[in-house]
């Protein structure tokens, strides 16, 4: 394992934020996996030092291929992990909406291009992402719906063996991203979601790094031995059903991810949050698979508080 | 009058209200009528544009018999972030302009979004009034996209600004509410002028010329206008950013808006520790200080100043 400071910057009173790669074995650059961009992405730091552990020892025993590389990056924003804060400690924005960066430009866009530089001639890529939206997932894999060598990306899905693939149609704010970007300069690259974002999920983080580590075996680049995982089901994201909380109120869930639903079942209902009473209901409008749910206690209206996967649609 | 735009509930006894003022002359002639939008807010530490807003409905209000067509007045399509000192839209990561033109079945800030441009939609013109933010402060000018230019630069000459800014289209900008109602055929000026958390009266009254300037050639308002100023327009020349590579405090050394010549100092960083000189920003080129750091603390990449440069001769 050969360890480098890939990127460092400066502040006035703190110590300089330096962004470390890990990297095993050498020659080719197969594959970067990339952790934490925000600093409550804790879930996607604790995979990557987790992975590192463990092609530590994967390494000392000659289970990387001769000739191919694999780097991982598990924290590339260690300034906002250590005071709680999601987005760059300063100005508040968020370094995966500064891809492909610019050297010249503000301290996040010039971290992105530091970063950016150094990943962006992989083969493959992972980034273990968190979304938006705050809430609890089914684990699964996604990748941009772009043009850039789809086919076998897409194709590749399945080698990660989670439950769920999706393709996702871009939209004009996924464009500086770090997978669109590693896409455009023709990164095989994917989004791998685990359930949390701001705890560490044990279960979950194992389940992300076995997925990890069985697409390097998948592509050659690693030599070892892992079951298959899961069937992979792969859908677009549009396909998913939004379900979305008529009421504002306080949320009573009946259902968690994971769960099989039929249609009319009871997810959740809407408590009134001064007097106690139920003000709202809300019912599977499909039979599927409870695919994400929405994690804290207070809704406003609108609020998406689960998706699901209909079993028609896989 | 003041109308509804948008409206959805919140988790405790309080509904999300976006708000606007419809000023307009019900005696006028009905044909006549005409319709002009200012919008403000959109950022919630963007503070210029409510002055304006107010002194333009104060005026417009007292005057209605010289109004024959529709103003209609946002000044805060972002209230919950106004209401606290936020910069986004309260729990929700995304920037609320690059969520446009939303969607009527997204979260709340989506919904909102699609609200406001229904509600926007068919107006003749819209002027969509930013500040920067807490960090740089702008002399009032007007940012016109390419693609645009040959449709906004008349409109934009009359809002007696001091800079016209044509810049490059981006992806990315596909999402602002700009973009969104110029590509419905509302042609929308954005304005950037001042700085974030704070009011400069002087620039608010420049802008407020000449927005009456733009209701009278609209045939909207046919009492006083204001002073036309020529602004400064980028097209055939270029600008000088100049961003700090060091960590510490930053000390200008020229006046915002000012004309300053090559190699003239911009400011200085310092060490607070030593008040040792670690960085000294020279001017790249002659030209208008039209961008200046506000905000002292920076690290390697904070943006310091622009500078509009001089056409040269011959």
């Amino acid at each position: 394992m050969v360890k480098d400071i890939i990127y460092s910057i400066k502040s006035p009173y703190r110590q300089s934020m330096d962004i470390v790669g890990y990297t095993f074995g050498a020659g080719e650059r197969s594959c970067c996996v990339v952790g934490a961009l925000r600093g409550n992405e804790i879930q996607q730091m604790a995979i990557c030092a987790q992975l590192v552990d463990t092609l530590k020892r994967l390494e000392e025993n000659g289970c990387v291929i001769p000739g191919k590389s694999i780097m991982i990056i598990p924290c590339a924003n260690t300034y906002s992990m250590n005071i709680g804060k999601r987005f760059w400690t300063m100005d508040n924005t968020d370094i995966n909406r500064m891809f492909p960066g610019y050297d010249q430009g503000e301290t996040t866009q010039r971290i992105a291009d530091g970063l950016f530089k150094s990943i962006r001639d992989y083969v493959y890529g992972i980034q273990m992402a968190s979304f938006y939206r705050e809430g609890e997932f089914l684990p699964h894999i996604k990748v941009m719906d772009t043009d850039y060598g789809k086919l076998e990306t897409y194709e590749s899905l399945s080698d990660f063996g989670l439950p769920y693939g999706l393709l996702r149609t871009p939209h004009p704010y996924d464009t500086t991203t770090l997978n669109y970007n590693w896409q455009v300069w023709g990164c095989r690259a994917y989004s791998l979601f685990s359930t949390y974002t701001d705890h560490i999920g044990k279960q979950s983080m194992q389940t992300a790094v076995n997925a990890a580590l069985r697409f390097l075996i998948a592509k050659g680049i690693l030599k070892w031995t892992l079951h298959r995982g899961m069937h992979t089901r792969i859908l677009n994201e549009e396909s998913i059903r939004t379900v979305k909380a008529a009421r504002a109120g306080m949320l009573k869930k009946h259902v968690s991810v994971g769960d099989e639903v039929a249609e009319g079942d009871l997810l959740c209902e809407i408590i009134h949050p001064l007097e106690g009473n139920t003000i709202g209901r809300i019912m599977s409008p499909v039979d599927g698979t409870v695919f994400f749910a929405y994690n804290k206690q207070l809704v406003m209206e609108h609020t998406d508080v689960f998706n699901i996967v209909p079993f028609s649609n896989v | 009058m003041i109308k509804p735009v948008s409206v959805a509930a919140l988790p405790v006894a309080e509904n999300f209200v976006i708000q606007k003022n419809r000023i307009e002359n019900n005696a006028g002639p009905e044909a006549a009528s005409k319709r002009v939008c200012v919008v403000t807010g959109t950022h919630g530490d963007e503070l210029e544009g409510q002055y304006v807003c107010a002194r333009l409905a104060k005026i417009l209000s007292d005057g209605k018999q010289k109004l024959s067509g529709i103003v209609d007045i946002y000044p805060a399509v972002n209230p919950l972030g106004i209401d606290s000192v936020t910069r986004g839209f309260p729990m929700f990561d995304l920037d609320m302009n690059r969520i446009f033109p939303g969607s009527s079945s997204g979260s709340l800030a989506e919904v909102a979004a699609h609200d406001i441009i229904r509600d926007i939609d068919g107006a003749d013109m819209c002027i969509d009034i930013h500040s920067s933010n807490i960090f740089l402060r702008e002399v009032p000018q007007v940012r016109v996209s390419e693609q645009n230019e040959g449709a906004l630069l008349p409109f934009a000459m009359m809002l007696n600004v001091d800079l016209v800014w044509i810049h490059a289209s981006a992806t990315v900008l596909e999402s602002t509410l700009a973009h969104t109602l110029n590509m419905r055929g509302v042609k929308t000026l954005v304005v950037e002028m001042g700085v974030g958390m704070r009011i400069t009266e002087s620039y608010c009254s420049q802008l407020l010329d000449g927005i009456l300037n733009i209701l009278r050639e609209l045939g909207i308002w046919s009492g006083a206008g204001g002073q036309t100023r020529t602004p400064l327009v980028s097209k055939d020349r270029n600008v000088g950013f100049l961003n700090s590579d060091a960590g510490g405090i930053f000390i200008p050394r020229a006046a915002h808006g000012s004309h300053v010549n090559t190699g003239d100092s911009v400011g200085i960083v310092i060490d607070p520790f030593t008040g040792a000189i670690v960085e000294e920003t020279l001017a790249p080129c002659s030209g208008l200080l039209f961008t200046l750091r506000e905000y002292p603390v920076v690290f390697g990449g904070s943006l310091l100043a622009r500078i509009m440069e001089d056409v040269k001769n011959g």
